[in-house]
């Protein structure tokens, strides 16, 4: 698997960490309740096609990324900057 | 009161030659990341431009001005070979001696870094003074091209016995091949 | 029998007896013009057989190279090249190939057909591990290995490219002619030991000449151009996202790696990959010397060896008589064509037999006769090789990797791709269900000028000529007649095999293959799935587009583990880091201990010293009485900078660092998002806006993805910068009462208590050269860590230690090291193991609740606040001379030592030299509410029973006057 980092380039899987679903970008507020934080901690769609999910380029520039792609094809649509992506 | 002696990060492990290849070790007296804060990328470029005398690369590049090296080195990051002032624009952060570097170099460089390394560095792709960030066997390096058959890697200076080991293997196992 | 003077030859062995042969062919043309066709005993009925095709596709041939440790067993003789003194060995036969005494599951198979273990060997159950596999296992097999650690060498690489010519057959070599004189970055893959694919083989001429001379002229050019990169021996083993291509190739020479694994990435790749001949389903046809005809034709044609002296040629199509003529033409003797089809018409000076079938075979280690049925009647042939051919299937395997399903093409009675299987791949030539020579020149050059298009370049197209024959083939699978019929040669499956499958409702491809182990083997049922699935549609009266076909996977061939982990032994497994003082430490005859990837000393040995206790309990002495040095460079070192450097401190610590003064240190801790404990450290402010914070040597690089999560991805609106200075600093505990007078040796100012008081921080000179100052304690006494640049950091350390030495102190290792702050119930990732909170910690207190920080609402849920939950505690043996062992589980005094009765569980341990007691830290139900308790302690693992006492976690001075001095 290769992955488009937007400042590095088409890089090989094995220099990036994966950490989830890109839903961890929207933190709840500290009061927004439990059930807004059960949901923000441990309930993840499993979708069959398209996802956008968190990397981190971990052996490489050391950003982390938000890469779109698709769980059937294989497909990697491209990826952003996670700062852009949460600014 | 003490005195210090400064040693080299690869003691005597460097240098190495094996068929058409070297390794030698690489000096950076002193080097220094710099951070740029947010909105300041231009007034740091245009800094160190009047202190050092060169801009802050693009993304993947080097640039140098007589003996001073300043390169990109990761996500907003670069470093540069010699001491800067940039209060207030960026966060400046003394490196000098958290890297061992290395030249290795020869006809055959590139075919034990392909050993080694998951990068495209055929000369059409990585070009002189092009730089990256990426793994060498399990080790995060700074590779750059510094010349059609040069190139020079950057380790963290607590893994410069495993960089020296992996290159070793990578040059013994091309030369028992006979050819690179 | 050699066809031609073989000039210069070598001798290598074959189960121990010499064998001459020619430097570079394959061992199986060395044999067979040995006249050698026993080469090997079948898997399951240990069945004789020879070599069934000349390439990587063989099922039979399987062989063991080399011994010992550099034994290499399931070898395809077919792949092997000859060289002197070259020991090659058969498999799955004892006492010799030969005389195998397990042939005789060979006469009981009428019991042994598919699921008969399944059936048979279900009862008692506790005999499958213990006895029915193990003796299965020995009769059924393969070859083996030695066991012992291969001291040979393996590679692996990478390599990029715009297009990967995959084969180097007539349709390879004009697809990356065509792009490579373009200017296209070329690599052209093959497997065998030289390319030009079937051109080698084949008597027909190429642009007016021979046809291996054209290749050998197109190699030339080829070679020429700088942008195109030869592979021989060469196999593209899988296809993979993103235009990755795994490739493993077979190095030759005497020292050099014996084969490199190869990560191509390329922006397009075209599959040449030709194409597999099939065998035909015939009573008895696994005999040595059946052979597949292409394979016979290569032997003659390119190796210059007979596979026998009486040839006859059984087939269905129009390549079978291509086979036949060119035999003749060699001076072979054809002792027949059968042509299943009736309709064919051949004029030929050898016997013809239309609308023939073989239905029967002799010859018990190699085939002497065959029984032909055909139009005119039936006939018995004297023969001792029998080419057959079945028709050809396209070698599409690597365009099923990515779940591409191929396609039936009734002309050809073949599957053939399904088009963009894979992203980025053409097929071109006979994979692509071409099968003339002129068509598939023609087919490779034309994908290769598209593509070369596509990538921008501007290719010229120029065609030599070449025999343009067509292909005609009627479908034949099996022949009527009784017997026992192979299919997969490999693992021995018959056509009973799959009728039993069909008549026990395994009528699904995929059931049948999982029923019957077809397609199983090693060889992945290159020569046989197509034929079973045939059989398997006519048993059950569907045609084979809706019976389907199994996929295939990577990889293409079998691919050694020492290739994929080449490199990954020894040293290579994980990066050592060494610390600047690893050196005198390893001087000073010090163990080294990973710790992550770093090494550091256990203790330090004195000449005497009968255990490690001994040094251990003396360190810790240093430390309690007079001074220690111990090397801490390994803790992780993050300067973090900014305007808002402290409020991105205080979003991922529970504590606030906002209010720390310039020159003070603040322990803090970390959580994850979940609320549970993810590191602990200390935070140093050396300017407003500057801080230096440590971790864990455990969790450094975690914590480094943990904050530029948090600076780029939750807070980006605070403008912090954060680097790793771990590498930069060599960073030096020194510890106990004298600390401050051994630090006042190697300082260029003097320190004092009021100047540098508990948790103070501030640069300071060391000869000269700027270093830092930390007063912080992992001991509980009066501590400092001193911290230098690194290339200073040896010689510091070694002065450090001379001058301790001097005081009657000493370095300390990692064991006195946990002694010392298990005394003081201070916490590693012992405890913070990733299951544990701050409330499980007693450091509720220190999340704080006036703000918001990572983990902090999570924290809060009350599953995590409930005082029934496993929390710290202190533990201290009560029985005299009985150990605590870490990992032991913690029961009531009088409970059952059982999993219902578990309240907890012991992370650390120790033997106190300074309380003179073995004592503990560890997790218990409602532990600090049980002080005083006595409690039961079982280390199942290492049969420890023991009373221990639970006490508040800090043992030795639990007011911490001594650190504040």
């Amino acid at each position: 698997m290769r992955i488009n980092c937007p400042h590095c380039g088409q890089r090989d899987r094995r220099e990036f960490y994966y950490m989830g679903d890109a839903v961890a970008i929207t933190r709840p507020a500290a009061d927004a309740g439990p059930d807004a934080w059960d949901d923000y901690l441990h309930n993840r769609d499993n979708p069959a096609g398209d996802t956008r999910d968190l990397w981190y380029h971990e052996a490489g520039c050391g950003a982390w990324i938000v890469v779109a792609r698709n769980t059937l094809s294989h497909a990697v649509h491209g990826a952003t900057l996670a700062q852009k992506a949460a600014s | 009161m003490a005195r210090l002696i400064a040693l080299g990060a690869f003691g005597d492990l460097l240098p190495l030659q094996t068929g058409d290849v070297t390794c030698t070790e690489l000096t950076h007296e002193t080097l220094f990341s710099i951070a740029p804060y947010r909105g300041q990328h231009k007034p740091v470029s245009a800094a160190i431009k009047s202190q050092l005398g060169l801009s802050l690369p693009a993304v993947g590049r080097r640039t140098i001005a007589g003996d001073v090296i300043c390169q990109w080195i990761g996500h907003d990051a670069w470093i540069v070979s010699a001491p800067v002032m940039l209060d207030g624009l960026a966060a400046v952060t003394d490196q000098s001696d958290g890297y061992a570097a290395l030249e290795i170099a020869g006809a055959g460089g590139e075919a034990v870094l392909a050993r080694l390394v998951p990068l495209d560095l055929r000369v059409s792709a990585f070009k002189i003074n092009h730089t990256a960030r990426s793994l060498l066997g399990h080790l995060p390096v700074s590779i750059t091209r510094t010349g059609a058959q040069a190139f020079e890697v950057m380790v963290m200076r607590s893994m410069a016995a495993s960089l020296v080991h992996d290159l070793q293997e990578a040059m013994a196992g091309l030369a028992a091949r006979g050819s690179a | 029998m050699r066809l031609r003077n073989p000039g210069q030859t070598v001798t290598f062995t074959f189960d121990g007896k010499p064998v001459q042969g020619v430097p570079g062919e394959p061992v199986t043309a060395a044999l067979l013009a040995s006249g050698i066709r026993l080469m090997g005993r079948s898997f399951k009925y240990h069945r004789p057989r020879g070599v069934l095709t000349a390439g990587s596709e063989e099922p039979n041939a399987l062989v063991t190279v080399g011994r010992g440790a550099a034994q290499d067993p399931n070898r395809r003789a077919t792949m092997v090249e000859v060289s002197e003194g070259l020991e090659v060995f058969s498999q799955n036969a004892w006492p010799s190939l030969r005389h195998d005494a397990l042939a005789v599951n060979d006469l009981l198979s009428p019991f042994l057909g598919a699921g008969f273990y399944y059936k048979t060997f279900m009862w008692p159950a506790s005999f499958w591990e213990r006895l029915y596999e193990p003796v299965i296992r020995r009769a059924a097999g393969l070859g083996r290995l030695s066991g012992e650690a291969n001291a040979e060498r393996y590679e692996k690489a990478f390599a990029f490219c715009d297009l990967l010519v995959i084969g180097a057959g007539p349709a390879g070599l004009m697809a990356a002619l065509t792009a490579g004189r373009a200017g296209v970055d070329v690599i052209l893959a093959d497997e065998d030991s030289a390319m030009g694919g079937r051109l080698l083989r084949e008597v027909e001429d190429v642009d007016g000449r021979p046809a291996a001379l054209w290749v050998a002229d197109v190699l030339a050019q080829l070679r020429a151009l700088p942008n195109v990169r030869l592979m021989t021996r060469t196999t593209v083993t899988g296809a993979y996202d993103q235009g990755t291509y795994g490739a493993l190739e077979r190095i030759v020479g005497a020292d050099a790696p014996v084969e490199c694994f190869w990560r191509i990435v390329a922006k397009r790749s075209v599959l040449c990959a030709g194409a597999l001949e099939r065998p035909i389903a015939f009573p008895d046809n696994d005999r040595p010397g059946i052979m597949l005809a292409g394979a016979v034709r290569a032997y003659v044609t390119r190796w210059g060896v007979a596979p026998g002296r009486s040839v006859t040629v059984f087939g269905n199509n129009d390549d079978a008589h291509r086979t036949a003529r060119d035999l003749a033409a060699a001076g072979i003797k054809i002792a027949g064509l059968i042509d299943a089809r009736a309709d064919v018409q051949v004029t030929a000076d050898y016997p013809v037999y239309t609308g023939g079938s073989v239905t029967t075979t002799t010859g018990r280690l190699g085939l002497t006769s065959i029984t032909v049925t055909h139009q005119g009647g039936t006939r018995v042939i004297q023969t001792d090789c029998l080419a057959i051919s079945g028709g050809w299937n396209p070698s599409l395997h690597l365009t099923c990797h990515m779940n591409g399903r191929p396609q039936w093409r009734e002309d050809i009675a073949a599957f053939v791709p399904s088009p963009d299987a894979i992203p980025g791949m053409a097929v071109a030539g006979a994979c692509h269900g071409v099968f003339d020579t002129a068509a598939c020149l023609r087919d490779g050059a034309a994908v290769a000028a598209e593509i070369a298009r596509g990538l921008g370049f501007t290719p010229e197209v120029t065609l030599p000529m070449a025999e343009a024959r067509a292909y005609a083939i009627a479908p034949l699978w099996e022949t009527p007649g009784k017997g026992r019929k192979w299919v997969d040669f490999q693992n021995d499956v018959t056509t009973k095999d799959i009728a039993l499958s069909a008549q026990e409702n395994m009528r699904s491809v995929e059931h049948m293959k999982r029923y019957t182990t077809q397609g199983m083997a090693p060889d992945q049922g290159k020569s046989s799935n197509v034929l079973a699935l045939a059989v398997l549609a006519d048993l059950t009266g569907r045609g084979i587009p809706e019976t389907g076909t199994t996929t295939f996977r990577p990889p293409f061939v079998p691919v050694s583990i020492a290739a994929m982990g080449a490199g990954g032994q020894g040293k290579g497994f994980a990066p050592s880091r060494l610390m600047t003082s690893h050196h005198a430490s390893v001087a000073a005859r010090a163990p080294m201990i990973e710790a992550g990837l770093w090494y550091r000393p256990s203790y330090f040995p004195l000449e005497g010293d009968v255990s490690w206790r001994q040094s251990c309990d003396r360190e810790v002495n240093y430390v309690r009485n007079v001074v220690g040095v111990c090397d801490v460079s390994t803790l992780g070192k993050i300067d973090v900078q900014g305007p808002d450097a402290a409020a991105l401190l205080d979003f991922v610590y529970t504590n606030r660092m906002s209010t720390l003064k310039v020159g003070r240190v603040r322990y803090g801790l970390m959580l994850r998002e979940d609320g549970f404990v993810m590191d602990d450290g200390t935070a140093a402010c050396l300017a407003p806006d500057h801080f230096v914070i440590t971790t864990t040597t455990a969790a450094a690089g975690q914590v480094m993805r943990h904050l530029e999560f948090a600076g780029q991805v939750l807070r980006p609106d605070l403008d912090a910068r954060i680097v790793s200075v771990t590498d930069h600093w060599a960073q030096f505990a020194v510890a106990g009462p004298r600390a401050q007078v051994l630090l006042n040796t190697v300082l260029d100012d003097q320190i004092t208590d009021e100047d540098w008081p508990f948790m103070a921080c501030g640069a300071v000179g060391i000869g000269g050269v700027a270093g830092r100052l930390f007063r912080i304690s992992f001991s509980g006494e009066t501590a400092y860590e001193i911290a230098v640049p690194a290339r200073y950091g040896e010689s510091l350390f070694r002065q450090l230690v001379a001058q301790a030495r001097t005081l009657g102190g000493g370095p300390y290792g990692l064991e006195a090291l946990n002694v010392l702050r298990i005394e003081k119930g201070l916490l590693t990732h012992a405890e913070l193991h990733g299951r544990t909170t701050a409330y499980d910690l007693g450091l509720a207190g220190m999340v704080s609740t006036a703000k918001d920080c990572v983990g902090q609402a999570a924290s809060r849920r009350p599953g995590l606040l409930d005082p029934a939950r496993e929390r710290l505690v202190g533990l201290r043996a009560v029985e005299e001379g009985r150990r605590l062992t870490a990992g032991a589980h913690l029961f009531a005094k009088d409970a059952k030592a059982v999993t219902a009765n578990d309240q907890g569980y012991v992370t650390s341990a120790c033997y106190s030299p300074t309380l003179d007691c073995y004592l503990g830290l560890g997790f218990l139900k409602n532990g600090p509410e049980r002080y005083g308790e006595v409690i039961r302690m079982v280390d199942h693992l290492r049969g420890v029973d023991t009373l221990a006492e639970v006490c508040h976690p800090v043992f030795v001075d639990p007011e911490g006057g001594r650190a504040r001095g």
